[in-house]
């Protein structure tokens, strides 16, 4: 909404992890708009249900086209969005619950298409909306109201999933960094393929892991985040796997795969060699 | 002794040539002029299990599969075995005697289909041999098989004529070896070609055809019988500039997967079965909240769960009229005919563009695989509608009002969220008890939209009528013209559109006595509907997996309408 709307009730909770990348979405599409002069109503955003969901009300300023939909869907809609109108700009905007929950079946499908979208994850590790139940990127042994003797299961890990299931852009960011993020985001948006972009976005009510991603000297608390060093090569899969695998939460692009086509480009491929034929001329073939 | 039409059914293992002989004279007969329907069963397995293919051919349009069968054609003993009970007295059977002997069934001769075959060079002929055999049965005469040969088979090839040769001979060796068995069914009376153009095809592909005329845009689908080949079709036929066909990786991907193409500007459906549609179920409500466009067919099979899913029923009406959670209700188009289902995609499209809304379009297996002659449609009569689009400055309140408003398209102002959460006018999410009130009316009112009066009625002034739905219409009407020339008084009346119904039709409905529904299901789910719209319904039901049966439908609406209590005589 571009102005205060006062029917809309909805508030994240001071702190929340979600500002920070609302900053960078706001910031990357108008970095895009600059970039390309394309208008801003050319940018789609499919958001998940949940509190990182309600990013696309948020939104201040220039308004996109936003799309608020069901939860765990928003990789299937981002997919009709992009291929129905190749044109647009189509990020997709979900939480860990959203995305890797009840949406994971939809991850592998999209990167194995390699569908031209970019999916901004924020991860909080916690069902915030529902108030605080154990998400896949919980970790185990952690008590929540849902896993009152603590979490039996083991933690997903995102990064390394992407990597496996195929996207061909994988980025880990920071909420508390809008700006580095937005540059992410960006490089995720430009990129021909399924970008993933995976946010660090603490709850600051029922999982505030700001002093664990950042680190207290005085407590003697290590920081989780680092920046992924220059001489990393994006396009080793095998680096990407080494540096995933490792403690610590690394900032920065991961892997990326250029060479495969895109969703798109395949469809332009097919579209070139099949025949097309006139509901006349397909009314013929059945004619006697 | 003459005869208006006959019945043959081919039974044997998959892959013996069941259905291409079954479809194979549903073509030759229409060649020449006669009507031709088929009608099909599959074996659960892939290759082998026993399957078997109805043809019926007549003289006159035809309306359902046939009760009884006058000829058998069994490939095999157990084909044999399991349909000969269904040939009715009189009836014959043709078994091949290459596969297996019989003694003792005086009704019954043995064909050596594969080795008369062999005898012309072509192996491939076998069905010639079948169709030769069958001619002399009713005495076809041996030109109009000959046409249909040289149609078929005159390609421009070099080997054309000693193809054709060879499935004449095919078709005499047959002819003979059957007269010389010394029996015969009777004169088919020579057929009047049509005036009109026709084209032959089976309910899916009038699905994806009319689809297609109505400017479809965009389709994905997952696989699931019997909608299969409508994914098929679209895979190989939507394609061009800006078009998109695709095989997601479920149902729940499909329908929101649409829902996106809807939202984004675009004509967009998918075809599903029972079990996928559960599975679209919230993505359906989304649909109808948002306001977005799409079609969804609902290829029907039996049962709940897995079910039946190679048999036909037509009990998916209340889950396709209330799918979803929250107060919903879509508009649902049944199709009855293979040249309805045409009409029916291009009408659900046209009407999804109308109300800005998802629309179910249900139909059959025993619809979908049924290959029948038709009017072609005149492509000239066909008006795809288009959804009433935003073409205003940014600022726009894309929910505003109690009734449609355009619809704003991603690329050009007028930026929204669609929004699956109650919203006020732009989109955003609220909970405001009088939003929720002008909304859910906004949403409601949209169908008033879509109210046509457009259904058939007959003898409309008998306080006591019929009124099948979906492929029933077929039996039903064949069952009602009986009826009327037994001088049993009953009405007709039917129609596609069941939700919202034909306003005119619900009020002459609702000064009727009674109502017969003959409907597959168990509950009577459309007489329910009926009733609970103040019109007097019973239904005839019957969940077998199997269409109804024209004699059955005879006798229990006799039935229905004796024990009917006639209103008292006013003094």
């Amino acid at each position: 909404m571009s102005k205060k709307n006062p029917e809309y009730d909805f508030k994240w909770c001071p702190g929340c992890g979600d500002f920070g990348v609302r900053r960078a979405i706001e910031l990357a599409m108008i970095n895009r708009l600059e970039e390309t002069g394309l208008p801003m109503e050319n940018n789609v955003v499919v958001a998940g249900i949940g509190c990182s969901g309600n990013l696309v009300h948020l939104l201040e300023g220039h308004q996109p086209y936003g799309f608020h939909g069901i939860h765990g869907r928003t990789l299937p809609v981002a997919m009709g969005v992009k291929m129905a109108r190749p044109e647009l700009n189509v990020l997709v905007v979900a939480g860990d619950g959203d995305f890797l929950s009840i949406g994971g079946e939809h991850i592998g499908p999209q990167a194995a298409r390699n569908l031209n979208i970019c999916a901004v994850v924020m991860d909080n590790g916690v069902y915030g909306l529902t108030k605080g139940q154990s998400s896949p990127t919980t970790q185990i042994g952690t008590v929540t109201s849902s896993t009152p003797y603590g979490k039996i299961e083991a933690e997903a890990d995102p990064l390394e999933l992407y990597l496996t299931l195929g996207a061909t852009f994988i980025a880990s960011g920071f909420s508390g960094q809008p700006r580095e993020l937005a540059k992410l985001i960006n490089q995720g948006m430009d990129h021909e393929g399924f970008a993933m972009v995976h946010v660090q976005s603490p709850c600051t009510t029922y999982n505030d892991t700001y002093e664990l991603m950042k680190g207290n000297a005085r407590k003697g608390i290590e920081p989780l985040m680092y920046d992924i060093p220059e001489e990393h090569d994006v396009t080793d899969k095998g680096a990407a796997y080494n540096m995933v695998q490792q403690r610590g939460m690394p900032v920065g692009i991961i892997y990326k795969d250029e060479a495969r086509p895109s969703l798109q480009q395949r469809v332009e491929e097919i579209k070139a060699k099949a025949p097309r034929r006139s509901v006349e001329e397909l009314m013929d073939s059945f004619a006697f | 002794m003459q005869m208006r039409d006959f019945v043959v059914r081919f039974a044997g293992e998959g892959g013996q040539g069941v259905v291409t002989s079954a479809e194979g004279l549903a073509q030759a007969s229409t060649q020449v002029g006669y009507h031709a329907l088929t009608y099909a069963t599959f074996p659960s397995q892939i290759l082998g299990g026993p399957t078997w293919t109805q043809a019926r051919v007549s003289v006159d349009p035809i309306l359902s599969a046939g009760d009884d069968v006058d000829v058998l054609v069994a490939f095999n003993r157990e084909a044999y075995d399991t349909h000969r009970e269904d040939v009715r007295e009189g009836g014959l059977v043709i078994y091949n005697s290459n596969d297996f002997d019989l003694e003792g069934d005086d009704r019954s001769y043995g064909l050596p289909i594969d080795e008369l075959a062999r005898s012309t060079g072509n192996n491939r002929a076998a069905n010639m041999v079948i169709m030769g055999a069958l001619a002399h049965l009713v005495n076809m005469p041996q030109a109009y098989l000959e046409q249909f040969v040289e149609a078929r088979f005159r390609r421009g090839r070099a080997n054309d004529d000693e193809i054709i040769d060879s499935n004449n001979l095919a078709m005499k060796l047959g002819r003979d070896e059957s007269a010389s068995s010394g029996f015969t069914l009777g004169d088919l009376t020579p057929p009047a070609m049509p005036e009109y153009p026709q084209i032959m095809l089976k309910g899916n592909e009038a699905i994806c055809l009319g689809a297609l005329a109505a400017g479809l845009d965009f389709y994905v689908g997952y696989p699931i019988s019997p909608a299969t080949t409508i994914l098929v079709f679209m895979e190989r036929n939507l394609v061009g500039e800006g078009k998109f066909a695709y095989q997601v990786s479920s149902e729940i991907e499909s329908i929101t997967t649409i829902l996106g193409a809807g939202y984004a500007g675009k004509k967009a459906m998918t075809a599903t079965a029972g079990p996928g549609f559960s599975l679209m179920s919230e993505g359906l409500g989304l649909g109808w909240m948002a306001e977005i466009p799409l079609v969804v067919v609902d290829v029907q099979r039996g049962g709940p769960a897995t079910g039946l899913p190679t048999k036909t029923e037509q009990s998916d009406l209340l889950a396709c009229m209330y799918p979803a959670h929250g107060d919903v209700k879509l508009p649902v188009i049944a199709v009855g005919t293979v040249e309805e289902c045409f009409f029916g995609a291009v009408k659900a499209l046209n009407w999804a563009e109308r109300y800005q809304g998802p629309v179910i379009l249900m139909t059959e297996m025993a619809l979908a695989e049924r290959v029948q002659n038709i009017h072609r449609p005149d492509l000239s009569k066909v008006q795809p509608e288009r959804r009433l689009v935003y073409d205003g400055s940014n600022g726009y309140n894309r929910y505003q009002g109690y009734e449609l408003s355009p619809m704003p398209l991603p690329g050009s102002p007028g930026a929204y969220v669609a929004n699956g959460s109650e919203h006020d006018e732009m989109g955003d999410t609220t909970h405001l008890p009088s939003r929720h009130i002008q909304m859910t009316e906004r949403r409601f009112s949209k169908l008033k939209l879509l109210e046509e009066n457009e259904y058939e009625a007959e003898n409309s002034d008998e306080p006591v009528v019929i009124m099948p739905w979906g492929g029933s219409k077929g039996p039903a009407l064949e069952a009602y013209n009986q009826l009327r020339e037994l001088g049993v008084p009953v009405g007709w009346y039917y129609t596609m559109l069941l939700s919202p119904l034909p306003p005119a039709l619900l009020e002459e409905l609702k000064q009727k006595e009674l109502v017969i529904v003959p409907e597959l299901n168990y509950q009577g789910q459309f007489s329910g509907i009926l009733r609970s719209q103040g019109v007097k319904a019973e239904s005839i039901t019957q969940y077998t997996g199997l269409p109804f049966k024209v004699r059955d439908l005879v006798e229990r609406i006799t039935e229905m309408a004796n024990s009917h209590p006639k209103e008292m005589v006013r003094a």
